[in-house]
């Protein structure tokens, strides 16, 4: 056993030693992941799997239930969730709209507060306008804002038909005279805005709707790079087995005492956790670097370990087809495209059909899979499928892998 | 007491071809071994099977009281192997290197480092020990190619054909290593297709063509078959086409054999005194300008000559 540990200790040392192997193993799929966050707009600084929602809001109303409505959207409940901005200017709001800078723009127009709670005695038959400018490129973002202020405008309007209610019961009662309707209708309705249990269902269904709320776009396309590249970093390890057959050092290490199984596991140790320690850097960098959470840490944890695994089977099933180490890079390199492919990795997302039938063959459609549950609040209970295809596939590609070894000796003389 | 290297009739096939073929003898504890012969002959086959890396097609092998056949992990963990190709990690430092090379000959802890110190110091490395290989020259990674072998202080130590395609000086480092080597114990198998090593470093030579032993012995033992035969070495410097020279020396009547080898052309015959004023003066109508010559006794070359008609490095 301590032999197996330290062959594939000696290959994880070779292996990050290698610059250009580092670079494809490390760098690239981070870089990737940066790009398609800076492209799609979805890199966020914050923290969580959820990034926060940017609002600007013109608050021209400046009364009460404009002042309530703003007060909601800056609330403790809702701080998580959005990043507010006030701007007395409606038309410098747009603009940053237009230019990408916030998700949704609310305008609260001057005369919202007396359309609701009429100031002078006279109510108002005009509809209630508050205008929610969506930016079209964060369509979900700018729906969660266009949710927030639906909900505080039924609860502002219910408020309203019960304050009506209660002015005219009133007023058949005899408990207030008809020229004080106006005066109480008012007083009924400035104490309803600025009671916040009233609004306590807003923030409630706030919370709820963020919990269904679809994670980052960076939490489906992040483990699709690693995983892509995961299978190039298999390959390579599965190559250091032909190369030191080829640089003498593989019919070096069988005149040692050291068994030919040993030897064999120990590549399949060393390829393993070659592809573990990637795995780990990309995942904990992408969580320090921008944020990104990966959920239930055991089970994230199993998965990775299951992923690596059934990965690692293929990296030893090429190596063992193989002749020379650049048929492992060639043969490599396009099982690590296709497996990309039809595996989802380029999507953040598995196929159906024919194609998804097919990625079901390789370790990227489950691995997707697996993180994509994750990201979605999934736990162990729900990756245990996924876990079960992982290593049936790692125990049927490395057993295949070993008696092709076998058949053919590990010098293949 | 039993040598501690038996070879018992060892054969190897490949298919139809038979590259190792009824092969026996022994070496003595203490001794230098030398295989010499052509390249082809079967020496590298015959290390891999005493390596364990073949299996023989028949007969066997004792190391140590170990049979190849039989008990091929205890074999190993008495044999070192200097194999001919470097055989070492580029990315990982000389110390590092054999550090796992040392773990894999089953040592570990402290004793491993200072194993592995001692033979850092043993090859004359030390002071490079945390160097990556592939910053080492051609010399220093040879140097180190055998202190891998040496690390778990074997019983018996391979080297096959070390010195191929190295400089002067590197081989003359390792010839040297060799018998410092040996004057501290160590019994070692040399293969060779170069006489002079043979002559210099060995106790015995078995000299070995197509997978046959065709002859074993000290060297004086070997010399005395082919009689009184002796050796002429003309240097021509470097970079001469000897071709038409050999040709026409071929045909003198008092050279039995002529080649050319190392800037040199090195003739048979059987007066050194008789043969070289006809071989001068036909190198002189040639243009040849020879700029010294070597009169040698009857040696390895001409024993392998003597036994297949055939020079070693025809």
């Amino acid at each position: 056993m301590k032999k197996i540990i330290q062959i594939g200790w000696k290959d994880l040392r070779v292996i990050f030693r290698d610059r250009a192997a580092l670079i494809l193993m490390l760098l690239a799929p981070f870089a990737l992941t940066v790009g398609m966050g800076l492209v799609t707009g979805t890199l966020s600084s914050s923290g969580g799997g959820l990034s926060k929602v940017s609002v600007v809001v013109v608050n021209l109303d400046q009364s009460t239930l404009g002042n309530a409505l703003v007060e909601v959207l800056k609330s403790p409940d809702l701080s998580q969730l959005l990043a507010v901005e006030e701007n007395s200017d409606a038309t410098a709001a747009r603009a940053m709209l237009d230019a990408d800078k916030t998700a949704a723009v609310v305008i609260i127009p001057a005369d919202f507060t007396a359309s609701v709670i009429p100031q002078d005695g006279q109510a108002t038959e005009a509809d209630i306008q508050i205008e929610v400018y969506k930016n079209p490129s964060r369509q979900i973002s700018a729906g969660v804002v266009q949710s927030i202020i639906e909900t505080f405008l039924s609860e502002v309007e219910t408020g309203r038909i019960g304050g009506q209610v209660a002015v005219a019961q009133l007023i058949a009662s005899g408990l207030v005279p008809q020229q004080q309707a106006a005066q109480v209708g008012m007083q009924i309705g400035t104490r309803l805005a600025n009671e916040r249990s009233n609004l306590q269902t807003l923030t409630l269904n706030t919370s709820q709707a963020s919990v269904s709320e679809e994670p980052s776009f960076l939490m489906y396309i992040a483990p699709g790079f690693a995983l892509l590249f995961l299978m190039y970093t298999v390959s390579l390890g599965g190559k250091t087995l032909l190369t030191e057959r080829q640089e003498g050092t593989l019919t070096r290490l069988m005149t040692t005492p050291t068994g030919p199984s040993q030897v064999l596991v120990g590549k399949m140790v060393g390829t393993y956790m070659i592809g573990l320690a990637q795995m780990t850097i990309l995942i904990a960098a992408s969580a320090l670097l921008l944020g990104l959470r990966w959920g239930d840490p055991l089970a994230m944890a199993i998965l990775l370990l299951t992923t690596v695994a059934a990965a690692t089977g293929w990296g030893m099933l090429l190596a063992a087809f193989s002749r020379t180490p650049g048929q492992v890079s060639s043969i490599g390199m396009a099982m690590t495209l296709l497996f990309g492919l039809v595996g989802g990795s380029f999507f953040g997302g598995t196929l159906s059909g024919v194609i998804g039938y097919i990625g079901m063959l390789t370790p990227n459609y489950w691995g997707q899979m697996g993180f994509n549950t994750l990201a979605r609040g999934g736990n162990l209970q729900d990756l245990l499928p996924v876990y079960a295809a992982l290593l049936v596939m790692a125990a049927i590609l490395l057993v295949i892998s070993v008696s092709i070894f076998h058949r053919k000796g590990l010098l293949q003389r | 007491m039993p040598p501690i290297l038996e070879v018992q009739n060892l054969v190897k096939k490949f298919g139809d071809f038979t590259a190792v073929d009824g092969v026996s003898f022994d070496i003595q504890e203490g001794e230098v071994f030398s295989l010499l012969g052509p390249n082809g002959a079967g020496k590298t086959t015959t290390i891999s099977m005493l390596s364990c890396l073949l299996e023989p097609t028949s007969g066997d092998a004792n190391i140590g009281g170990h049979s190849i056949t039989h008990d091929a992990l205890e074999v190993k963990g008495i044999i070192g192997v200097v194999p001919q190709e470097i055989a070492l990690y580029e990315e990982l430092s000389a110390r590092e290197n054999l550090t796992f090379w040392g773990q894999m000959y089953g040592l570990g802890g402290n004793a491993l480092k200072t194993r592995v110190s001692e033979v850092l110091e043993q090859i004359g490395l030390a002071d490079r020990a945390k160097d990556k290989i592939k910053t080492y020259s051609g010399g220093m990674k040879r140097r180190v190619n055998i202190g891998v072998g040496l690390l778990h202080k074997p019983r018996l130590l391979f080297m096959d054909e070390p010195t191929v395609g190295i400089d002067p000086q590197s081989r003359r480092n390792i010839l040297d290593s060799v018998k410092d080597l040996n004057m501290a114990g160590m019994t070692v198998l040399y293969t060779t297709h170069y006489m002079e090593e043979a002559e210099e470093l060995s106790h015995r030579v078995g000299i070995v063509d197509q997978g046959k032993m065709i002859a074993i012995g000290t060297q004086k033992e070997l010399t005395q078959l082919v009689g009184e035969n002796e050796t002429l070495r003309l240097h021509t410097g470097e970079d001469v086409d000897v071709q038409p020279l050999l040709a026409a020396l071929q045909e003198l009547p008092q050279v039995i054999h002529v080649s050319a080898s190392d800037n040199m052309v090195v003739l048979i015959v059987p007066e050194a005194d008789d043969a070289l004023p006809p071989v001068l003066g036909k190198a002189d109508r040639l243009g040849y300008k020879i700029r010294s010559v070597d009169i040698q006794e009857p040696n390895l070359e001409a024993v392998f000559l003597k036994l297949t008609g055939r020079a070693l490095r025809d």
